[in-house]
């Protein structure tokens, strides 16, 4: 009976705040954007029955979608913004990981929190920071004239490339924590062993460092990517015009032109591309698990 | 046949494989190995002993690789090996941890060393196949380590590191995991593969017994100094210290003060007031030098009656009887205090013990039982 409570509640917590939201989205996707409030039709009337209110449902929107091929281009710019810059973030991440699990045991502890300690401020705050130093008057333009590596400013927000700084930036202690819990738990004498057997330290390496944070880096990754995937508000804010993102598609689709079921379609769209990785993130942390008994 | 006895270091003319010489290694302020001079020849089966701490692991750590010499030089087949990093010593280490690689399988794993010294395939095969016969693990060829017992990750942690034929191989703590049962099988199953290879083993272990039982020599350390250097049994039977004395096996340590008696022969005063101890021994004393009696339990009988043709006797009372099944040792406490264990085999089943507690006993040595060291 216990066993049962346990279990009920996470599982009511998902039912009560992801399924049933997403067959909202679902039910708004499938409906007809329409002047009104909400703004869409049908609406579940008890008089009509829920035959008739079934019958008005249709796949318009989704037909919409494939038809224009703004939203392809979007998702898959996204997919390859989110592939990018986990590959970023994992190239930046993982040295940083790796120097923490080689730091004094007495370091560890403050190492982890200065990774943490930037969640204590608004995400939306972090992010306007970057603003301020990547703009033609920013900090970064104005120490790089100062030392005179460039004469003129460097145009760097509104541009993709201060999205993939942003997102890295952001989405960085995703891809350190795991890594850092993966590499902190290997023994050392593993290396030792490699080079005894004849290994460069950098095969070693190579050899028996990666595989072994194998684990970490895929959690890592997938933790990066899946959000990054649907990032709205870092294109929004850093990005330029012609930087295509699916969640900013999803923005102006809802607040701009206020067609709720074209957006909700986007979304419902964007989990079913995020559903793939996420089982995969979910196999991967499955097989970690059994791989420690 | 008689096989020749295997003793290289009483020969001049044979080359050490390995030489420390005045070999100091310093971490900061301490001092790990202080001032070490050793020499390790070929075939030999080599063991570290000492307590944890006492720099065994460091001068092992040297002769791998992960450790550099403070001062002084460390020579392997007369090449000094200071600057040879450790992917390309003829060198490899059993680690206490086994260092298996958790993402390989057994096979895989003794493949590791091979596989980078670029050996073509068909070579790696059958070397990988061979020492699976060697340490019986074909079965498990693959698993992963997690998939196998203790005792089996020990034969894979061995077979690794014999795979590329070292010339040296240095085996840290090996049998540390293991319980007793399986340790003691697993000593001659080493020794028989030492034997099988022809590989110079060099041990570290703080196990005295397995010291004993392995090794054709035994270092004896304490504070970065090697105490001792001797066979088991010179070890045991005539150690040169009161440390290493007392380090090895039970011991009974009389003081008293030497007084010659004749060639080799001393009288040594101990108590006021009762009969001085006779004891031969090889070291020379001065008369009135203070001086140690070393004994092993073992060497003294036990007696009702006072033997007419004893050395040394001495009387006492039945203290305590520790029955340990095959022998038991008698603590018996002398009228001064002073207590000295005796050693019995028990021979007979379902004997009734002669002596039991509080019992008036004579205990009796020889003069050659037992040995004189200095302070």
């Amino acid at each position: 009976m216990r066993r049962f409570f346990l279990i009920a509640v996470p599982y009511a917590w998902l039912l009560a705040l992801f399924l049933v939201p997403f067959l909202i989205v679902l039910k708004i996707s499938l409906s007809d954007a329409a002047i009104a409030l909400p703004p869409y039709v049908p609406q579940f009337e008890w008089s009509e029955g829920i035959r008739a209110f079934v019958s008005q449902l249709d796949l318009e929107n989704f037909t919409w979608l494939i038809e224009d091929d703004l939203y392809w281009k979007a998702y898959l710019s996204s997919l390859q913004i989110a592939a990018t810059s986990t590959v970023l973030t994992l190239m930046v991440g993982y040295p940083i990981a790796y120097g923490m699990a080689r730091a004094p045991q007495e370091w560890r502890p403050t190492l982890m929190m200065l990774v943490i300690l930037p969640f204590w401020t608004s995400f939306l705050i972090r992010v306007y920071a970057w603003k301020g130093i990547l703009s033609n008057e920013g900090f970064l333009n104005q120490f790089l004239l100062w030392t005179g590596v460039i004469s003129e400013p460097l145009q760097i927000l509104n541009t993709t490339t201060a999205v993939y700084i942003g997102i890295v930036y952001t989405y960085l202690p995703f891809m350190i924590l795991p890594i850092y819990a993966a590499l902190e738990r290997m023994d050392d004498s593993l290396n030792e062993a490699a080079e005894d057997l004849g290994c460069s330290r950098l095969s070693a390496f190579w050899l028996v460092t990666i595989p072994l944070s194998k684990g970490g880096i895929i959690a890592g990754c997938f933790l990066v990517f899946i959000p990054a995937m649907g990032e709205f508000v870092i294109p929004s804010l850093l990005g330029g015009s012609d930087t295509l993102m699916i969640g900013k598609v999803l923005w102006e689709e809802f607040f701009s032109n206020r067609d709720w079921p074209v957006a909700s379609a986007v979304a419902v769209i964007l989990l079913l591309i995020l559903v793939v990785p996420i089982v995969l993130f979910q196999r991967n942390q499955q097989k970690e698990q059994e791989g420690e008994t | 046949m008689a096989q020749p006895v295997f003793e290289p270091w009483n020969d001049p003319n044979e080359k050490p494989l390995i030489q420390f010489k005045n070999v100091s290694k310093r971490f900061g302020d301490f001092t790990a190995i202080d001032d070490l001079t050793i020499d390790i020849f070929e075939r030999e089966f080599f063991a570290l002993l000492g307590p944890s701490g006492c720099g065994k692991t460091t001068m092992m750590r040297m002769l791998a690789g992960f450790e550099t010499p403070s001062d002084g030089k460390i020579f392997l087949s007369g090449q000094d090996i200071a600057p040879v990093p450790p992917n390309r010593r003829a060198v490899n280490m059993m680690f206490q941890s086994y260092a298996l690689f958790p993402h390989l399988s057994i096979w895989e794993n003794i493949a590791f060393g091979l596989k980078r010294e670029g050996m073509p395939r068909n070579q790696i095969n059958a070397r990988v196949e061979e020492m699976l016969r060697l340490t019986r693990l074909e079965k498990f060829a693959r698993r992963k380590p997690h998939q196998i017992s203790g005792g089996q990750r020990q034969r894979v942690a061995l077979a690794r590191s014999l795979a590329k034929a070292p010339k040296l191989l240095l085996l840290d703590e090996p049998l540390g995991a293991l319980d007793r049962k399986l340790r003691e099988e697993t000593q001659f199953e080493l020794m028989d593969i030492q034997e099988k290879t022809g590989t110079t083993f060099v041990i570290v272990t703080h196990d005295q017994e397995e010291a004993m039982t392995v090794a054709s020599r035994v270092a004896v350390m304490d504070n970065g100094k090697v105490i001792q250097v001797a066979t088991p049994a010179d070890i045991y039977e005539a150690p040169n210290s009161v440390y290493v004395a007392d380090f090895i096996g039970d011991v009974n340590l009389i003081e008293g003060t030497a007084t010659a008696t004749g060639e080799g022969t001393y009288a040594l005063h101990w108590r006021d007031g009762v009969p001085p101890l006779t004891v031969t021994t090889p070291q020379s004393f001065s008369d009135g030098q203070r001086a140690h009696l070393a004994i092993r339990p073992e060497k003294i009988s036990i007696s009702a009656e006072k033997p007419a043709e004893a050395a040394n006797a001495v009387m006492g009372k039945v203290l305590d009887i520790a029955y340990l099944g095959n022998i038991s040792t008698y603590h018996v406490e002398l009228p001064s205090g002073d207590i000295i264990k005796a050693q019995t085999a028990n021979t007979r089943r379902i004997s009734r013990r002669a002596y039991t507690w509080e019992d008036t006993v004579w205990l009796s040595w020889t003069a050659t039982g037992g040995i004189l060291l200095a302070d």
